[in-house]
């Protein structure tokens, strides 16, 4: 196999019983780069993440983490991986500042000049006992163990969840040093801004399946850019270029939308109409997320299309 | 009337008060233990009684086997420390007789209800969500104790009706079952007490457990001795109303008063303090983490320690308790000549105290055991908390993680039975003024229960490997042991049934001989189970 790629699952499947958590999943992480896991809420990002530390049995497929099997060489893949939980949960009688030791050094220890700058700046008290942490110092907790251990691989299970935007900001940049150290991550989250603003690459799931894979710019390619335009001049209909929809005229103002082939011929012709202001945004992954959401919702479009042509 | 009603509404609402919302929290409650709660009403209530009456005309026809009967119980101190005297030789007396551990059972099946439903519900934070609806200050508290108190009246009325339909007479029959639920409300109010104390449900179940073993303790020592202890245990009080044997009504007073008070006490408590908080404040721990806390066996040594400290405590406490008061039983009985003849064939005297020492030791066994079941379900708490997936997301295999848990389960019983063979050895050797010749017949006692406490750790982690959602079901069993060891000589199962339980097989020391094949098959047994629950386990997934 390729030995850039820490991450390899291909055509994966995890049933329990009917239900398919995982139905097909494919996933390539390459080393030091910070891939975003994005997906709303039960399309099976955990269960993958499980599977990938060894702790759920693939029904089938094919899955690598640093070349390893996860499920029968689970021990020693573990020195080198880092998993912080959706929902974490800790030993109530034990202090914050004793769990981040304890899990670290169940991995391959940690940096103690590391923990105890990251423990200031995420702002965490460690002599309190677990049980009386809010859901963000929890958090917090296994963000820092994380985040302060020598792990290579860094598994992240929507880890800002219950995190404040200031401290948002602050894993942001613990992520990008953790990169810059030479580690990987693999950020699961529903939360797109988040995977924008953080992320090389992009891997997009619903049920289970893999829908779209790809670095974050190139996946911007593929959608469409935004155009809002005063006008000198009346370019005429913009409708009739290849490419562009959603023309709304508000007086010499022009918004439209236009995918990457029409937006050469849509420049030159508002270029020469005469433009005053051109303002051109790239798509959000927002609008990437919400086009694959209309797949799925699709069939249901068509019943209601078809009920009403019957009445 | 100065006031009119609201035209609208016949019944003017009231304001919100600190009870409100109880009625919901009932049904809540009800419906939460829907299983659990009809089972042990039912087991309790029902099949025992059945049980109990059902065989008293069989086993004895005549009044000449009832009176036979019950001079040889009262022969044996150690029958009596464990279900009380018989006060009486009539069919109603002897036939309930057994059933004097039921005050016991019932302590152990409201405890359980009243935390469930207030420290841990508190604990968990689901109080929290509870709370901030349009539900009183006192609800949740207020509807566990209803709960908890109305299955302890249903359990006792449903006892004394079955009772009545075995012909017995009524007054008996109605005192018995008052007995049971008078038990049932004093426990009651003392884990309304053991609930307001700490702050998570653990320790809380501990106290209230406790403190249910002590009375235990004491009614057991008093009542095989001269009675006095007896008169400071809600059990012994229960015993003393000595239901078919001229009973003594009042005894109820002290139940009533003690349950009052305690409930009462409950309440002030639970006015003084903040929700999810125990009565002491947390102090600030550690800021890192010692050199002990360094893998998995650090780990389960934080969670375990306590149980352990406290379980050794306690059995070293029963150890002394029992071993005192062994010495001399023999002598009490002198004068009844029946008795006499009894014990001098039995073997003398010294047979009587090792008999009592061994099923004294028996009984710790057994209480062991549920010990070690609690420590091996912590794997399962462990799991369901999410908290076992932190631990093997780390270079830690599942066996190892297992392990970490399992030694403690398995050696922790035996340093706890380890300290009441101990403090047996000293107390009746003491008493004799012959340490060295019975110190090592009661430490034999005490560790020779091991096999059976590791079958009930070999049956939780075959749950936990197999059956995972299940794995609480190991208390099932622990239970059915439990009824086939104390009352199962009573009924008709057969015999195979009958050895469906680890520790009737065990060699009774002091005093039997030591026989190595029950011991050594049973540790065969145990290391079997354990070996299959653990290949299971690192099978499955985690849940």
């Amino acid at each position: 196999m390729d030995a850039q790629h820490v991450i390899e699952v291909r055509d994966l499947h995890k049933h329990f019983g009917h239900v398919h958590a995982l139905d097909g999943l494919d996933l390539t992480v390459d080393a030091g780069e910070i891939h975003g896991f994005l997906g709303p809420n039960g399309a099976g990002k955990s269960t993958a993440l499980r599977v990938l530390l060894g702790i759920l049995r693939p029904t089938s497929g094919w899955v690598r983490m640093l070349g390893r099997d996860p499920w029968s060489e689970a021990v020693t893949l573990h020195r080198d991986v880092a998993y912080v939980p959706g929902d974490v949960t800790l030993w109530p009688s034990l202090t914050g500042g004793e769990t981040i030791d304890l899990l670290a050094r169940l991995r391959s220890g940690l940096d103690e000049y590391r923990r105890d700058e990251l423990i200031e700046r995420f702002a965490l008290d460690p002599r309190k006992k677990t049980r009386s942490y809010s859901k963000g110092n929890r958090q917090k907790v296994a963000l820092i163990s994380a985040l302060s251990s020598h792990a290579r691989m860094l598994l992240l299970d929507e880890p800002t969840s219950g995190l404040d935007p200031l401290m948002e900001q602050v894993f942001r940049e613990c992520a990008r040093e953790a990169v810059a150290r030479g580690a990987t991550v693999l950020l699961s989250s529903h939360i797109l801004s988040e995977v924008e603003a953080l992320c090389h690459k992009v891997t997009i799931i619903r049920d289970g399946r893999t829908v779209d894979s790809g670095a974050v710019e190139q996946m911007r390619h593929l959608g469409r850019m935004s155009i809002t335009a005063e006008l000198v001049g009346d370019p005429g209909d913009l409708r009739r270029v290849p490419g562009v929809t959603d023309v709304v005229l508000d007086g010499t103002t022009v918004h439209c939308q236009v995918d990457e082939d029409g937006l050469g011929d849509l420049v030159r012709l508002l270029g020469d109409a005469g433009v005053r202001s051109l303002i051109s945004t790239p798509p959000t992954l927002e609008e990437l997320f919400l086009r694959h959401y209309r797949v799925e919702n699709g069939p249901q479009h068509r019943v209601a299309t078809e009920v009403e042509e019957r009445t | 009337m100065t006031t009119m009603p609201a035209p609208v509404s016949l019944r003017p609402r009231r304001a919100p008060g600190t009870l409100t919302g109880t009625t919901q929290l009932v049904r809540l409650c009800l419906r939460r233990d829907r299983i659990v709660l009809p089972l042990w009403v039912l087991i309790i209530g029902v099949l025992l009684p059945t049980t109990y009456a059902g065989s008293i005309e069989s086993v004895y026809p005549t009044a000449a086997d009832l009176q036979r009967f019950a001079v040889a119980t009262a022969a044996s101190p150690a029958l009596i420390a464990m279900y009380g005297p018989i006060f009486a030789a009539t069919p109603g007396a002897v036939a309930i007789w057994k059933a004097g551990a039921l005050y016991t059972a019932i302590g152990v099946a409201v405890i359980l209800t009243v935390i469930r439903h207030t420290r841990a519900e508190e604990e968990s934070g689901r109080s929290e969500l509870v709370d901030s609806t349009v539900v009183g200050r006192y609800a949740e508290l207020t509807a566990a104790v209803l709960v908890a108190a109305g299955a302890s009246i249903v359990v006792g009325t449903s006892f004394a009706f079955v009772l009545y339909l075995y012909d017995l007479p009524a007054a008996g029959s109605i005192g018995f079952g008052s007995a049971l639920a008078a038990c049932g409300l004093v426990y009651t109010g003392v884990a309304a007490i053991a609930a307001q104390l700490t702050a998570s449900a653990r320790p809380a179940r501990g106290i209230a457990l406790g403190t249910l073993g002590v009375f235990f303790a004491l009614r057991a020592v008093g009542d095989a001795g001269t009675g006095t202890l007896s008169w400071l245990s809600p059990q012994g009080w229960s015993l003393q109303l000595r239901p078919f044997a001229d009973e003594r009504w009042w005894v109820l007073l002290l139940h009533a008063a003690v349950t009052a008070v305690t409930v009462t006490a409950a309440y002030v408590l639970l006015h003084r303090r903040d929700l999810g908080s125990g009565l002491l404040a947390e102090r600030p721990g550690e800021r890192v983490a010692g050199p002990s806390l360094a893998g998995p066996v650090g780990l389960a040594w934080r969670m375990h320690r306590g149980s352990l400290v406290a379980w050794s405590i306690a059995l070293f406490l029963y150890g002394l308790l029992f071993g005192s008061a062994a010495h001399g039983l023999g002598a009490q009985f002198g004068g009844n000549e029946a008795i006499d003849e009894i014990i001098a064939r039995l073997g003398g005297t010294t047979v009587l105290e090792d008999a009592f020492v061994a099923l004294a030791l028996t009984m710790l066994g057994i209480a062991a055991s549920a010990y070690a079941i609690s420590a091996t379900l912590r794997l399962h708490y462990e799991e369901t908390a999410h908290r076992a997936e932190s631990v093997i997301a780390g270079r830690v295999g599942r066996l190892r993680w297992v392990l970490s848990h399992l030694m403690f389960a398995m050696l922790g019983p035996a340093v706890a039975l380890l300290a009441a063979g101990v403090a047996v050895a000293l107390t009746y050797g003491a008493a004799t003024g012959d340490i060295a010749g019975t110190a090592p017949g009661s430490l034999a006692g005490a560790l020779v229960q091991l096999p059976a406490v590791w079958i009930c750790v070999g049956v939780t982690m075959m749950l936990f490997g197999w059956l995972p959602r299940f794995t609480p079901a190991a208390w099932a069993v622990y239970v059915m042991f439990l009824l086939i060891f104390s009352i199962g000589s009573l009924t008709d199962l057969p015999q195979w049934a009958l050895d469906a339980e680890p520790f009737g097989h065990l060699p009774k020391l002091p005093g039997a001989t030591f026989t190595p094949v029950p011991v050594m098959g049973e540790i065969f047994l145990a290391v079997v189970l354990i070996v299959v629950g653990a290949v299971g386990f690192r099978r499955r997934d985690l849940r």
